[in-house]
């Protein structure tokens, strides 16, 4: 990973003044929030589902060594061919090593945010091979030098009219009097230009939403066909994985489809599922010659068995980023890192060490909308929070903090004190808030108070009301 | 050590520390060979005619158009019909499909062209393993009999099925393949459940992104 967490505060700060952004940014809500609510409504059963989905993910992971071991095998009687890569340096290698193998020129790429994880475009282009993102939105952010916004809708946070600006300027051979003003020329611009390239490519790269042991095959979900074009035409096929992707077998696959489209678009499935099991067979008019999944580590398997196992879980929906009130004011490019949102503010200080990603699960109001919506239950806000923990131990203390904490404590362990100094604390509030009832300054929470006023306290506190009995 | 043995051993280390081995392979054969289902939605527990209409509503619902037929045998008068109907050259790509290769498609004028998809395919037609209800997806399978560069390249594609073929749910469709390729799955098992489309200019759902513009289905009694 090469993107900078650590100025969210100042790229969060110019991302809610970028009118552009907002613009672009309120599609979010509009379409992805309401979608899915839609389609979790249409499916009575879909609660149950998502706690199969979680159950499904837990077992997988505790036995992952077994799975990934069967998987390799029945890749191999398939006729494909395994890689393990450690490290991102190693899957690189292990990717460039195959195109080298394949006198390969050009590659196509489905969309794979593992790719970016590892930084393989930018690899593969030092050591002279063309790439080609597909995807419509990943090639909008790849002509634009650009990573993606979203992990999957990377081209959220763009308008029609910068794309349009895109094309003119990036396609050479467009006729100026060509019309682009609308999404559809659009689309069909992107169509002409990107057959080209699936036709020429000597190796597609696609990422796998799961890996089936029992049968040793990758799947990925598009709702463009462009994986398909990928994998299917050049003479070379690169799967690009990381260990979690495995699970059991098909039927355990189905439930995790019934969740995965409805979390991520609203669909009842994606359009296009693709179920892959090694190279051409004999007979075959079509496929790849060569098949190869590359399994990528990248610190994961240390993940397991402690207290952020559960993120191992998740199966990249977005959901979490779309109902996130942060990730819907900021965009996915203000968090400098390649998985962005509740689910990249866990993950990333995981895969990248805690203090480069330090300021990441302060990004968060702790709200719960992610975990509530989320189709594997992971508990995001609780990660998002022992991450604050082990920052703050990790951190020099605030001066002042220990001896203030201390007295709170103290405090807190004394109910009669207590209510005296709260009490106290209600009547000097509700004097500062004077006729208005809020107060604008406070001294030592100036930060707090600059923007937004804290209401007045009205009358006494519960216990004194309990104690009343005005309170039931 | 090899990356591979590696990444085994932390995860043996990590995510099943002290655990009895034997006893977990023993589990995992277990689930391995169980296929144990999870909940099937109850949409997806249907008899024929629930399927069939339900597969029908969820497509035309992602813009695919669907047609039934009573005979196979009607099959290429219909498509030459949807040709015509959409101004398209009476051109028409397919494999080796034995049901597809036994109509008579001269008699409809439909010019056949077989094998793997080329670039100036306009249409194709490609008769499917199965379809799963409960999604409205069509299941096809790779080979020289249905290629998958069919289903992907020309902007046309038709999908042709038989209506016991219809299944509820994907766990009916799995069954299904399993009796079929008792060797293992074929090289690609593709779902299809529209035309291909994008969503990334602003939300908007807009059709014939990579895939087939148009997705045409005929369902034979």
């Amino acid at each position: 990973m090469h993107a900078d967490t650590r100025h969210f505060r100042q790229a969060a700060g110019k991302a809610l003044i970028d009118g552009q952004l907002q613009k672009a940014l309120g599609n979010v809500k509009r379409g992805f929030i309401a979608k899915r609510a839609k389609a979790r409504d249409a499916l009575p059963e879909f609660d149950r589902l998502r706690d199969e989905a979680r159950d499904i993910k837990i077992h997988t992971l505790a036995h992952l060594d077994l799975y990934l071991s069967r998987f390799e095998d029945k890749v191999k009687a398939a006729g494909g061919q395994v890689h393990w890569a450690e490290t991102e340096a190693e899957a690189r290698e292990a990717v460039l090593e195959i195109c080298r193998a394949a006198g390969a020129k050009t590659v196509t790429k489905g969309k794979s945010m593992i790719t970016e994880e590892i930084g393989l475009n930018a690899f593969l282009e030092q050591s002279e091979l063309k790439v080609v993102e597909t995807d419509l939105g990943e090639y909008l952010v790849q002509i634009r030098g650009e990573t993606p916004s979203h992990i999957i809708a990377p081209a959220v946070h763009l308008n029609k009219e910068q794309i349009e600006h895109d094309f003119r300027e990036r396609h050479k051979d467009l006729p100026p009097e060509r019309q682009l003003s609308d999404p559809v020329q659009l689309v069909a611009e992107a169509r002409q230009v990107l057959r080209q390239a699936f036709i020429s490519a000597d190796v597609g790269i696609t990422g796998a939403n799961f890996l089936i042991a029992e049968t040793g095959q990758t799947v990925i979900v598009t709702n463009e066909g462009n994986g398909d074009l990928t994998q299917t035409l050049p003479k070379v096929h690169i799967v690009m994985a990381s260990i979690e992707k495995a699970v059991p077998t098909l039927e355990d696959a189905s439930t995790l489809i019934r969740v995965l489209a409805r979390s991520a678009t609203g669909q009842e499935i994606s359009t296009y599922t693709t179920f892959s099991a090694g190279p051409r067979r004999e007979g075959d008019p079509d496929g790849p010659q060569e098949f190869h999944v590359v399994l990528l580590d990248n610190g994961r398997s240390s993940v397991l068995g402690g207290p952020f196992q559960d993120m191992l879980r998740c199966i990249r929906c977005g959901a979490c980023l779309n109902h996130c009130p942060i990730y819907q004011h900021v965009g996915g490019h203000a968090y400098g890192s390649v998985y962005p949102g509740p689910m990249g503010s866990v993950l990333t200080p995981l895969l990248q060490g805690v203090q480069e990603a330090a300021h990441l699960p302060y990004a968060c109001t702790l709200c719960g909308r992610c975990e509530a919506v989320c189709p594997e239950r992971i508990a995001l806000p609780d990660m998002l929070r022992r991450w604050r923990a082990r920052d703050f131990a990790a951190k020099p203390p605030l001066a002042g903090a220990k001896p203030a904490l201390k007295l709170w404590a103290a405090l807190a362990a004394c109910p009669r004190a207590y209510q005296l100094v709260t009490g106290a604390a209600i009547r000097l509030l509700a004097l500062l808030g004077g006729r208005k009832g809020r107060i604008g300054r406070l001294p030592l929470m100036g930060a707090w108070t600059k923007h937004r006023d804290l209401p007045a306290p009205q009358g006494q506190s519960f216990l004194a009301q309990w104690k009343a009995g005005r309170r039931k | 050590m090899s990356g591979r043995e590696n990444i085994l051993a932390r995860i043996r280390a990590h995510a099943a520390a002290g655990e009895d081995e034997p006893a977990r392979a023993a589990r995992v054969e277990a689930h391995l060979g169980a296929h144990a289902r999870g909940t099937v939605p109850a949409r997806g527990q249907q008899d024929k005619a629930g399927r069939i209409a339900l597969l029908r509503q969820i497509l035309e619902g992602q813009s695919a158009s669907v047609r039934e037929l009573d005979a196979l045998g009607a099959v290429p008068a219909e498509i030459a019909d949807y040709l015509r109907r959409h101004n398209l050259a009476p051109r028409l790509g397919m494999g080796d499909d034995a049901a597809l290769a036994g109509l008579d498609w001269g008699g409809a004028n439909l010019e056949l062209r077989h094998g793997r998809a080329n670039a100036e395919l306009e249409s194709a037609c490609s008769m499917a393993f199965a379809a799963v209800a409960e999604s409205g997806t069509l299941v096809l399978t790779s080979g020289p009999d249905n290629p998958t560069s069919l289903n992907f390249m020309p902007d046309n594609h038709i999908i042709v099925l038989r209506a016991d073929q219809v299944m509820g749910s994907y766990e009916d469709g799995w069954d299904a393949l399993r009796a079929a390729f008792a060797d293992g799955p074929p090289r690609t098992v593709n779902y299809v459940s529209g035309p291909s489309r994008t969503g990334d200019i602003e939300q908007t759902i807009l059709l014939g992104a990579h895939g087939p513009r148009r997705l045409h289905v005929i369902i034979v009694k």
